[in-house]
């Protein structure tokens, strides 16, 4: 596989994998304006990775709807924050606020990047993502500095996905090697110091798990992947070449 | 021929299907018409990355050009990035009659001004939720007459 479609297939399948566990939240979210909420912020991941999906698509002939439901598990690049079971309200937020301020960060220097695709779905992305960093953000502080049990419940989030995020950061060879990609070890402090703050400000305790997760890149994902696969592809699989 | 200016008024009128007062001409989402030797090709951008009125809106385009007997395609683009700052003043005025309030400009002060209710005027209103009915918009509540109301987020 050539880097450049690899390196857009990892921002792809971030943002496609993403969108499918935000969706999940749909009509299950704790109050009406929060299904609506996470409903447009699914979408805004949805168009991301529709985007990048067809760029990637365009690299090797293929089409963005082949990309995503006819690609097997260990074919798909994305981080395992972004598969992970959605668990309780603070963990979506959790998980919201570590990956929605990683993206945030990625696409403001990927939008002044040398390839003119890339940077003009990252020019319109940074926008978006955004607003998903400050919804996480009021979420985050709500829960961490409200009552006891959504204190709790938001320490134990923070905690449960700490693992996830040195993955965002891992630097490789695909990364140092092509030009046009954003080598995300450069991300890392700034990432570090605008979750910490909010954190901090929270209430929370900061995480302190030093172990962490790797492998997403790499085609190896969590348990959960396989399941999340099997909901996001069935109708295209069992109906192949359907179109509505 | 049909002059690229008179395409570009007629597809202009296209209404976009979520805020159908406004047609992709107020909005900007409409870039350009151009000439490729007889084939004429249509530029149109998204006001978000996953908005799903875009594949109607390029629909409507290729029936207008069918209408004027015109051989074209669509193509969208995404850079320069789509802003409110592109909404034209009509578009704003007639999305405030509509009841949704325009999104202020988006320049360099970062200060959020107070918006204004569209339904009576008053600068004493509350954000209920940053997301609303669609991508591009916010969800208020007035102080004074009590009506909830969009509000177009500027972004």
């Amino acid at each position: 596989m050539n880097d450049l479609l690899e390196y857009t297939l990892r921002l792809g399948d971030d943002a496609l994998i993403a969108a499918q566990r935000t969706g999940e939240w749909i009509a299950a979210a704790p109050q009406l304006e929060e299904d609506v909420a996470l409903g447009n912020i699914a979408l805004d991941q949805l168009g991301q990775a529709r985007s990048l999906l067809q760029y990637a698509g365009s690299l090797d002939g293929r089409t963005e709807d082949e990309l995503a439901y006819f690609r097997d598990e260990r074919e798909f690049l994305n981080l395992q924050l972004c598969e992970l079971p959605n668990g309780d309200f603070a963990f979506a937020m959790a998980r919201l606020l570590y990956f929605a301020t990683y993206q945030h960060l990625l696409y403001d220097e990927l939008r002044s990047g040398a390839d003119e695709t890339l940077a003009g779905v990252a020019g319109k992305a940074v926008k978006e993502v955004a607003y998903h960093v400050d919804h996480a953000t009021q979420w985050v502080l709500r829960l961490g500095d409200g009552t006891e049990e959504s204190h709790r419940r938001m320490q134990a989030a923070l905690e449960a996905l700490w693992p996830y995020t040195a993955e965002m950061f891992a630097s490789d060879d695909l990364v140092r090697r092509l030009s046009v990609a954003v080598d995300p070890s450069t991300l890392q402090d700034e990432w570090t110091n605008r979750v910490l703050a909010v954190i901090d400000q929270s209430t929370c305790e900061r995480p302190s798990s030093s172990y962490q997760h790797s492998g997403g890149r790499s085609g190896r994902h969590t348990e959960h992947m396989g399941f999340l696969l099997a909901e996001l592809q069935h109708v295209a699989r069992s109906h192949p070449g359907a179109t509505w | 021929m049909v002059t690229d200016a008179a395409i570009f008024e007629a597809v202009g009128e296209v209404a976009d299907p979520e805020v159908p007062v406004l047609t992709i001409a107020d909005l900007g989402v409409l870039r350009g018409v151009r000439h490729e030797g007889d084939d004429v090709v249509v530029t149109i951008t998204p006001t978000y990355s996953g908005c799903p009125a875009m594949d109607l809106i390029r629909h409507e385009v290729e029936l207008t050009l069918r209408s004027l007997n015109v051989d074209g395609r669509v193509e969208t683009v995404l850079s320069p990035a789509w802003t409110t700052d592109w909404m034209t003043e009509a578009g704003k005025t007639k999305l405030t009659e509509y009841g949704i309030a325009p999104p202020s400009s988006t320049g360099p002060v970062l200060l959020q001004l107070s918006i204004r209710c569209p339904l009576c005027g008053s600068p004493d209103t509350s954000e209920l939720s940053r997301f609303g009915s669609t991508s591009c918009k916010s969800l208020w509540r007035c102080n004074s007459c009590r009506e909830p109301f969009d509000h177009f987020k500027a972004i």
